[in-house]
């Protein structure tokens, strides 16, 4: 009885972590984004009430940032279910994920939290402890304004324990406060008025104040352009070539210093035709970035052969454009860096990976077959699990391989999955024996093969816990943990 | 009396969504010398007369050439001389062949054919071409847009094209809904989308509402006999062969079995135009729908329509009508009841105007008597 219940707890909280890794409730190709919210909601409560610190744990184990602060989330509202040393164990693991997490995400979730009206003591040490140890609390306030001031609220914070002077008047008194001696307070400040000052803020603040003061948005791009941060000068070149704002669209995105996945999505999103001219700088900036993950591990995992799924699937959806295919292709790009011997096997038959695009049928089996024909210590299968060319033809595949052509089991299969499969509750397995796991960045997919010993469902729930305790241990340790 | 074949067309795995089930066909070699458009009316502007706006609720159009070349995929050949109808008041163009033809909207084409085809009554009653004028025709069951039918524009969203692709078979819990196949693979793509305008039956409607998913039709290898890659791969290529020999022989039976009658009604050089409809046999399938075939035989377009029961019943009517010229007496002995029986089969079918009142009221009341 007690190894059932190992086997599925075990279960339970593999299932949890590959979908909290490949799900950010948007919309999916097969499902849409109300049933993708849903079942992920279900999943967490499931874990919360029945493995609660196996449920904190898992900030370790690289689940997305959406998801963490579902976690963090969850963990702070029910606080009271907590004994005193899990408590102690959470609160570092929060601290430590709320300093890894995007800016934008930790305001989105502090405001989550004052609308949950969730206002406990621990809550409130966590915000105030977060916002003194921010680096440039000035830029915060007024890039986040409204979040930033509801934070403060929320944690009955003294405004003068923030590391920047005159707080207290830019968020409570402006009326009052006259000029500003802060160089950022004072251009937003006359921003209000002057239309020259709109140009000093950062561009998400300055374009509200674009449009009070009736800035034509070419005009605009032109002059913010400077203020722009990576991420929105790379997403607002297309735009700016439509309504010609040439300024911005000569200043052509740097791609030697962006990560993988996003660097893939960012070649996908161009034409055919522009893929075709620009060919040369965009497989050199995908190894290059591809080199950078790899980093000491590049040429050690020998004889590895990938199958990639470019059907029509990988599309995903309008508001996953691509991301299939766009982990896909990063994958190729990272496999090839890490393997000495690289066979990768797109499903179309294509051999140029920065062509790919998202057409034709899932028909894995006969594809994993080429893939297990060479014998490669290792074979990736990135897809999303929707075997249709027939139906179960990659499980069978893969179930007569290892039953009867190589049962010392010489070749690892490991089969990463981006969707998360909301009618199903958990990432679409290909067979039963074959380890699945999500994946969501292409940068993560070291780890993730290493971890998907685990997903067979054979090891125990003893390993595992082990396991995610090292994590949790190694992560603690990293660097001088927040007391809470 | 002829069969309907996929000959050159292959059947492969089909994809389920919910209750639908999409079976793709793959042409091995596609028709280029005739291709099928979404709708051309842009392309020809005619003399005097140029539509500014038009609108052709999923009409399609056929363009073939005379000398077997490839047609140009639409949009891509320069504008070809429009086409016209005899006796039409339009300018006659200067062509001398026509090389395009419209089709009639789906819908209508139901509308309009399946009556076609049945021999009107030899013998014109002044009475009842007047009456046929003004009464309009009895009441049908209401064809249902593919919108309506639950689960089919997903379905067709998920669905994942084949290469080579040149038709699908549509079936609503695994029942054999329409048959759609089209000469060239760029052709299917564009139409692909365009089946969710299709009418379908109430039948498919109610089966579409009323069952569950469909049971995905999983392979199954015996792994005892496999023991190397060339097994493995022997075994995939029989498991697909098994699918398509089910498939063509148990799935598709109520649509390749049956007999089917076709009239002839257009000519494009090598390629003839056909309707076809069943014997209306009870109990079996019953397909009505339209064909293009080549000279050589090949399948080169299909559409098909299942007709529901009542619809059947009412077709099996008026093919024994027009078997025996309208005749009641002889039609009533070939169908082996008395003439009062027929009277009310044909008021329940919704054709009692097509009797005079006095008769009909006549048999209606020798029927009750005769049944009670």
């Amino acid at each position: 009885m007690e190894l059932v219940a190992d086997r599925t707890a075990a279960e339970d909280v593999l299932l949890f972590v590959n979908a909290a890794i490949a799900s950010t409730g948007q919309r999916e190709f097969h499902s849409d984004a109300d049933a993708q919210q849903w079942s992920m909601e279900f999943l967490h409560e499931y874990m919360l009430v029945n493995y609660r610190d196996l449920y904190a744990a898992t900030l370790t184990l690289g689940v997305n940032d959406r998801n963490a602060a579902a976690i963090i989330m969850r963990l702070l509202q029910t606080g009271r279910d907590a004994s005193v040393a899990q408590r102690a164990v959470e609160g570092r693991l929060i601290a430590k994920s709320l300093a890894e997490m995007p800016t934008n995400r930790v305001y989105h979730l502090f405001t989550a939290l004052r609308k949950a009206r969730v206002n406990n003591r621990r809550t409130r040490a966590i915000i105030r402890e977060w916002l003194v140890n921010r680096p440039d609390p000035a830029f915060e306030a007024v890039k986040y304004r409204s979040a930033f001031q509801g934070a403060v609220r929320h944690a009955h914070l003294k405004v003068d324990d923030l590391p920047a002077g005159e707080m207290d008047a830019f968020l409570f008194g402006r009326q009052a406060a006259g000029r500003f001696a802060t160089p950022l307070f004072e251009s937003w400040r006359r921003a209000h008025f002057d239309r020259r000052a709109v140009f000093e803020l950062p561009y998400t603040v300055a374009e509200g104040f674009a449009t009070k003061h009736r800035i034509k948005r070419a005009d605009f791009l032109e002059q913010i352009a400077p203020q722009l941060t990576r991420g929105e000068r790379l997403r607002l070149q297309r735009s700016a070539a439509r309504i010609g704002a040439a300024h911005l669209v000569a200043d052509v995105a740097d791609l030697s210093r962006m990560p993988l996945t996003r660097l893939a999505a960012y070649v996908l999103a161009l034409t055919v035709e522009e893929r075709e001219e620009r060919r040369l700088e965009l497989t050199d900036a995908l190894r290059a970035a591809a080199l950078r993950v790899a980093g000491l591990r590049a040429g050690t995992w020998g004889r590895v052969a990938a199958v990639l799924d470019d059907s029509f699937s990988a599309s995903g959806s309008s508001e996953k454009r691509r991301r299939p295919l766009v982990v896909a292709l990063a994958a190729h790009f990272l496999l090839r860096e890490l393997a000495t011997d690289y066979r990768p096997l797109w499903l179309s038959g294509g051999d140029d990976p920065l062509m790919v695009r998202a057409r034709g049928v899932t028909s894995l089996g006969e594809r994993i077959l080429d893939g297990l024909e060479t014998r490669p210590d290792l074979l990736v299968v990135v897809s999303d699990g929707w075997d249709n060319a027939p139906v179960g033809m990659a499980a069978e595949v893969l179930r007569v391989w290892e039953e009867r052509l190589d049962p010392e089991g010489r070749t690892a299969v490991a089969h990463l999955n981006p969707v998360f499969d909301a009618a199903g509750l958990e990432v679409r397995r290909l067979s039963p024996t074959t380890p699945t796991v999500g994946i969501r960045d292409a940068e993560d997919l070291p780890e993730l093969v290493a971890f998907a010993r685990f997903a067979t469902g054979r090891t125990g729930l003893a390993e595992l816990r082990a396991h995610i305790e090292a994590r949790v241990a190694r992560r603690l340790t990293e660097e001088t943990p927040c007391s809470t | 009396m002829q069969h309907l074949t996929f000959d050159g067309l292959q059947t492969r795995p089909g994809q389920v969504w919910g209750g639908i089930r999409l079976v793709p066909l793959v042409r091995d070699e596609p028709i280029t010398s005739l291709r099928l458009h979404p709708n051309g009316f842009s392309e020809e502007p005619a003399r005097g007369y140029e539509p500014r706006c038009c609108y052709s609720p999923h009409g399609l159009v056929a363009e073939w050439t005379d000398d077997g070349t490839a047609v140009p995929a639409l949009g891509t050949a320069l504008c070809m001389p429009a086409k016209t109808v005899r006796k039409s008041l339009r300018p006659k163009t200067k062509l001398e062949r026509r090389t395009r033809v419209h089709f009639v909207p789906h819908q209508t084409a139901l509308e309009a054919f399946i009556p076609l085809t049945f021999k009107r009554p030899a013998i014109a009653w002044k009475a009842w071409s007047t009456r046929a004028f003004r009464v309009p025709p009895p009441a049908q069951e209401r064809p249902y847009a593919g919108y309506h039918v639950e689960g089919l524009a997903d379905a067709l969203r998920i669905f994942e094209i084949h290469h080579g692709q040149c038709g699908v078979l549509l079936y609503v819990a695994d029942a054999l809904a329409a048959a759609v196949v089209t000469p060239h693979p760029d052709d299917y793509r564009a139409l692909h989308p365009t089946l969710v305008e299709d009418a379908f039956g109430e039948l498919i409607w109610r089966y579409a509402n009323l069952h569950g998913d469909v049971p995905d039709s999983r392979v199954h290898l015996d792994a005892s006999s496999i023991d190397t890659i060339a097994d493995l791969r022997a075994a995939i290529d029989a498991a697909r062969r098994e699918w398509t020999d089910f498939h063509d022989g148990v799935m598709a039976a109520g649509l390749l079995d049956a007999d089917y009658v076709f009239t002839a009604e257009y000519q494009m050089e090598r390629y003839t135009l056909q309707r076809f409809r069943p014997r209306f046999e009870p109990g079996r399938e019953t397909h009505v729908g339209e064909a293009i075939t080549a000279d050589d035989g090949r399948l080169a377009y299909l559409r098909t329509f299942r007709l529901s029961e009542a619809q059947a019943r009412r077709g099996r009517l008026l093919q024994a009508l027009a078997e025996n010229d309208w005749n009641l007496e002889a039609t009533a002995a070939t169908m082996g009841i008395v003439v009062p029986a027929l009277a009310a089969r044909l008021h329940t079918a919704g054709y009692g105007h097509l009797l005079r009142d006095d008769h009909l009221a006549h048999h209606l009341a020798a029927n009750r008597k005769g049944t009670r």
